[in-house]
């Protein structure tokens, strides 16, 4: 348990069975009143927001948080298995965990995964990886500007936006926290 | 002599202090110059005391067996009882548990006493010292607070407690304080709307909210008491001196119980300041101003980091 005087920016905390961060944090004693605790709070889960103010008697549930490292193994259906880094333990977990990252997961990658009582809530991929084009129509010659770019896609068929210069059988990178090209990889 | 090698980050975030300094410095000068013009005598009380004020929502820290001060009040009080007219007193205050952006477990109070004026009298010399002050220390006596200017030589705002209830939180401070969230109502839905543009006054509050003020003759709900915000920040308390022996035992004993309910320390009972009722207190009005504070928002600093040295102890 945390009393209110643990409060502070980046503790995290079980609210109604959600895990919650704290991102801002003010003390307040208001005119000769009780000690207040105002709090903005972000729902690790979901992602919402919200506002509360505590008072010093006010009592909180740590959230149960673990970080593991595990490394990707293959896809089974809708399934993608992992293994832990540090007992090599099999881990199954579902694709609506994944979503959309489910695009970058490459073999072996080492993926960190973030579990609230025990389920996984939050996966980081390696930040950059390298995929290859399968499909672009050519660019036009002669355009010049930079911030022209045309849809392609890779082996997955995840479609992204890329520069004119980049042709089909390319390798490229992508920035996994945001899903977008970041450059084109140099054959050797 | 100084070594070539790169400044330690502690020395580094000192010299960073020096405006602050600087500025506090030249504040506390214009301050003593102003209590001396106007006939008031600095005094100082003991830092360690035997029996702190049983103020239900201020700990103190504990000192071997016995306290350091969270203000000079009953020994300033014990003063004007003893036939002192014009006090002031300038120096640290410390108070358990209280840390955040414009708070910090130690910090520097000027706290003044003047006998035969009431909360009136002694809100009209807080706005021509601090004018004062303006002028001397700042161009066109304004100042940028985080992002709004203030202007200290237009005419300050007055609200009392009960109109800024109403009308930035839609209801009345009676039905905060029974619903229990009076303090939550002040933070969130009236300080933000008080002016900042220029200081405020928000008067007469709750007589819940005030253990050592006098209460209104005209109406026993409220004390006659109020603080001072500039730019948004409680900058000074201030209130007619409660000097009736008998209501002032009466309330101590009700803040020492309420104090033990929520497991707060032990304190003897201040019996030197309550003799000194007992004799009698004359007709007085006292202030308290977080001198810190005051600094911040003159100067223009963002947060008390840019003011105070920096502390190890939360």
């Amino acid at each position: 348990m945390y009393s209110a005087s643990d409060l502070k920016k980046g503790l995290k905390l079980q609210i109604e069975n959600a895990p919650w961060v704290i991102t801002e944090f003010e003390f307040c004693k208001p005119g000769k009143g009780t000690a207040l605790y105002r709090c903005k709070m972000k729902n690790m889960m979901t992602g919402s927001t919200m506002d509360r103010t505590y008072r010093p008697n006010d009592k909180f549930e740590k959230a149960d948080m673990e970080e593991k490292e595990m490394y990707y193994s293959y896809q089974d259906g809708d399934v993608f298995v992992f293994s832990d880094a540090a007992t090599y333990e099999e881990m199954r977990i579902g694709k609506d965990k994944i979503g959309d990252k489910a695009y970058f997961l490459i073999e072996n990658a080492l993926c960190t995964f973030l579990f609230f009582n025990g389920m996984p809530i939050d996966i980081t991929l390696p930040t950059f990886i390298e995929k290859k084009i399968v499909h672009t129509e050519p660019g036009a010659r002669g355009d010049t500007a930079t911030n022209i770019s045309k849809p392609a896609k890779i082996d997955n068929g995840y479609e992204i936006q890329v520069p004119l210069f980049i042709n089909e059988g390319d390798l490229i990178k992508i920035d996994t926290r945001t899903g977008q090209y970041a450059e084109r990889v140099n054959k050797a | 002599m100084p070594s070539a090698s790169t400044k330690p980050e502690y020395l580094q975030s000192l010299a960073k202090l020096k405006k602050g300094l600087i500025f506090k410095s030249g504040l506390l000068s214009v301050l003593r110059e102003f209590f001396k013009q106007n006939d008031f005598i600095e005094v100082e009380t003991p830092l360690i005391v035997n029996a702190p004020a049983p103020e239900e929502y201020i700990e103190a820290f504990s000192v071997s067996s016995s306290f350091l001060r969270t203000s000079p009040e009953l020994q300033m009080k014990s003063l004007l009882a003893a036939g002192y007219e014009r006090i002031y007193q300038i120096g640290p205050c410390f108070r358990e548990g209280e840390s955040g952006r414009i708070h910090r477990p130690e910090f520097t109070m000027l706290e003044w006493y003047q006998t035969g004026i009431d909360y009136n009298g002694i809100m009209n010399f807080t706005q021509k010292m601090i004018s004062s002050a303006a002028r001397q220390l700042l161009e066109d006596a304004k100042s940028k607070f985080r992002e709004t200017v203030i202007d200290f030589s237009s005419e300050w705002q007055k609200i009392s407690v009960r109109d800024a209830f109403l009308k930035y939180a839609s209801m009345s401070p009676e039905d905060a304080i029974a619903g229990n969230i009076f303090e939550e109502l002040l933070v969130e839905k009236v300080e933000p709307f008080l002016s900042k543009s220029v200081p405020c006054f928000m008067t007469d509050y709750p007589a819940a909210f005030s253990a050592l003020a006098k209460l209104k003759a005209s109406d026993k709900s409220v004390a006659e008491r109020w603080e001072l915000y500039i730019g948004g920040v409680e900058i000074a308390n201030a209130y007619s001196e409660l000097n009736n022996p008998v209501e002032q035992k009466d309330r101590f004993i009700k803040a020492s119980l309420e104090r033990e309910k929520r497991g707060m320390k032990k304190y003897p009972p201040p019996s030197e300041f309550l003799s000194a009722v007992d004799y009698g207190i004359p007709e007085a009005a006292g202030c308290a101003l977080g001198i810190d504070r005051l600094a911040m928002v003159m100067s223009g600093a963002t947060d008390l980091s840019e003011i105070v040295f920096p502390s190890d102890i939360a």
